[in-house]
């Protein structure tokens, strides 16, 4: 025990301040008001759907919750259903046998609720492109609100797209 | 194997390989003969060879080198003898064969469709020459084994799973909280990576074969480079070769930091998970700093590397704050009462079944399995570099746990020789054609096992197939029986400590 504390004061705090939200990142109007996005901004819960990614941005997505990003410190955390989310994020370009999971997906998150396509693939189909078993970019088969391009996206990328979502166009 | 009468001819590279076309009659006796000396299953692949005529091609490995075998098949009668009977991990790789071109194992047990779900339809192959690429609206309906029994019951998981993971789906048949099977069910991030390959360039391939599966990107990207220099003659400079070793410890080091932190993670051990990934995070902002990518992605490329090293003191400072802070972390791990009771005895695999069944790379070495490419087909620089291999005897998550601890240390060692003996030179010898109807391999030991990865040529030196071939593929039957016996709630943990590859495996 006595080494483990040791360690935690060592350690002491790693968290860097978040980054601004991005206009650029927005794929399309603004669907959300504003008053419902004050009130997700607050406490948001992201359901993670991997539609077909090479698992490249997953390891970005765990990153964004390490110590240096703490992405949990601004109250966004990831949920295990889609029931408790209130965003839907997406990697990969959509394989085909992924479709009818991710279209599941969507449907069993309650309204209201915004979409963030993470990563070249869920942006423009990435190097796999469409084909007999994909179906490209995610805003091929499900509605987009913010998109989030890099190959995979850096961590900082990864929580400005999100914050895009959440927040209102000044 | 002279018995057999093959004419055996030597395949270029570093690895000593050669390979051979037989007939149908040779196959079954050449493999049980490999089998029965020890050696194993690499990979199975097919291809359209033109002119109706297709090809299957399988590689072996024994203490000597790769075999590969070839395989000319008539379109009229597509079949060929089964070797799942030998080598049980064939039989997905078989199933995935037929998926794809059409082309059967005759008098295998298991004929289900392995990595087509309603894609495509039924009649329709992918990687023949000829495939318009027709979308199916047939209804995806896999028959799982089903197991009966009072109190038996089912929970089917995924393919959407509850964490940041990629999808697949797992058929528990549970009895309490006891698993009776595990059935694995996979194929759904299949995006048609094979196809994408043909007659593409060289260079957007290497682009592609670094994104097989993301964690693996230098293992992937360098045996891809490693396919086209064998089939071309071609030799990278010494220090582009150092450089890629130099990445792929690096890779190593990265995952085995971020699987340790998720092993802590699985067991409550939060503060492991912190610790762990505060150290992974360092790796990777080094790498972004010096080479210009976190993951590395897309920095080893046919004839070379595409960056050079700026300056190796990040680096040495690097590898002395990792081997003083991760000595620290085992040291608490390992005397933690808590985390050891639940990794002691978790998901076992005995030595026996994992011989018996193929398991290789990290989680073979874990079950007594002692192969590692590195160690055995040493290649530049690890000729120089004497790999030393972690083995372990248990089979279990604590046995898989001290496998990557073990080879952390051994990539931290490697990387300061590496820095140490870096030599001065080029990055890059220029490759920019391949020969015609040329065939090359190229074997990299990643982090997970060894990643495979072969190309054929068509007349014209356009890439006619690559086929990538992840060590997954050999380790996901595993993971069913590693699981036999304990509970549901230590799935995770038991998944996790072998982490394998969706997207490598489904391509």
């Amino acid at each position: 025990m006595y080494q483990i504390l040791k360690q935690i004061i060592k350690t002491g705090i790693k968290t860097e301040p978040a980054p601004l939200a991005d206009e650029t990142m927005r794929a399309g109007e603004q669907r959300l008001q504003q008053q419902i996005l004050a009130v997700l901004g607050r406490s948001l819960a992201i359901r993670l759907v991997d539609a077909g990614s090479c698992n490249g941005c997953e390891l970005e997505i765990h990153a964004v919750n390490n110590a240096y990003y703490n992405l949990e410190g601004l109250g966004i955390k990831f949920v295990a259903s889609p029931r408790h989310a209130d965003l839907l994020l997406v990697t990969g370009t959509v394989s085909r046998h992924m479709e009818v999971a991710l279209q599941r997906t969507l449907a069993a998150i309650p309204e209201p609720r915004l979409v963030v396509a993470l990563g070249d693939c869920a942006c423009n189909g990435g190097v796999f492109g469409e084909s007999y078993a994909s179906c490209g970019k995610v805003s091929n088969v499900i509605p987009v609100d913010v998109v989030v391009s890099g190959c995979p996206p850096a961590p900082l990328a990864i929580m400005q797209g999100i914050l895009t979502a959440i927040s209102a166009k000044k | 194997m002279n018995s057999l009468n093959l004419a055996w001819i030597p395949l270029p590279g570093a690895i000593p390989a050669r390979q051979a076309t037989l007939e149908a009659a040779q196959l079954q006796p050449l493999c049980r003969k490999v089998a029965d000396d020890g050696g194993r299953l690499l990979a199975l692949w097919g291809s359209d060879e033109g002119a109706g005529i297709f090809a299957l091609h399988v590689a072996l490995v024994n203490q000597d080198g790769l075999l590969c075998l070839h395989l000319l098949l008539a379109q009229e009668s597509p079949v060929y003898p089964d070797i799942s009977q030998i080598f049980p991990c064939a039989c997905r790789m078989q199933r995935t064969v037929y998926d794809m071109l059409g082309v059967a194992a005759a008098g295998s047990a298991d004929q289900r469709p392995w990595l087509r779900h309603a894609a495509w339809p039924v009649d329709s192959f992918p990687l023949r020459k000829d495939f318009d690429a027709a979308i199916s609206q047939e209804a995806d309906d896999y028959p799982f084994v089903q197991v009966e029994g009072q109190g038996v019951h089912e929970i089917p998981v995924g393919p959407v799973h509850a964490g940041i993971i990629e999808p697949g789906h797992f058929r528990f048949s549970i009895i309490g909280e006891r698993v009776l099977r595990l059935e694995e069910r996979l194929g759904y991030v299949h995006k048609g990576i094979e196809k994408r390959f043909e007659n593409n360039s060289l260079f957007f391939g290497a682009k592609l074969a670094g994104r097989v599966s993301g964690d693996s990107t230098t293992a992937y990207a360098w045996a891809y480079a490693m396919a086209a220099e064998n089939m071309a003659c071609v030799t990278p400079p010494e220090r582009a070769l150092w450089l890629r070793a130099l990445f792929l410890e690096r890779e190593r080091i990265a995952n085995h930091l971020g699987d340790l932190g998720y092993l802590a993670n699985d067991v409550a051990f939060s503060f492991g998970m912190s610790q762990f990934w505060i150290l992974k995070e360092q790796l990777l902002r080094n790498n972004a700093a010096l080479f210009g990518h976190r993951y590395l992605m897309d920095k080893i490329i046919p004839g070379g590397v595409a960056v050079d090293l700026p300056d190796a003191d990040t680096l040495l400072a690097e590898c002395d704050l990792l081997e003083h802070e991760v000595r620290l972390l085992r040291s608490i791990l390992e005397e933690h009462a808590g985390v050891q009771d639940r990794y002691i005895g978790a998901g076992t695999v005995e030595p026996k079944l994992a011989s018996q069944l193929g398991l290789c790379g990290l989680a073979g070495r874990a079950s007594a399995q002692a192969w590692d490419a590195r160690v055995q087909f040493p290649c530049v620089p690890y000729q120089t570099l004497e790999v030393r291999m972690a083995t372990h005897r248990n089979g279990d998550v604590a046995a898989r746990v001290i496998v990557r601890f073990e080879e952390l240390f051994e990539s931290i060692r490697l990387q300061r020789e590496i820095l140490a003996g870096l030599p001065a030179g080029d990055l890059l010898e220029a490759l920019t054609d391949l020969p015609g109807n040329g065939f090359g391999l190229g074997m990299v030991e990643g982090w997970r096992g060894e990643v495979l990865v072969a190309m054929h040529t068509d007349a014209a030196g356009n890439i006619s197939r690559v086929y990538p071939h992840d060590p997954s593929w050999q380790n996901w039957p595993l993971l069913e029986h590693a699981i036999l016996g304990n509970i549901v709630p230590d799935f995770p943990l038991i998944n996790k400590s072998f982490n394998l590859s969706y997207s490598g495996h489904d391509l």
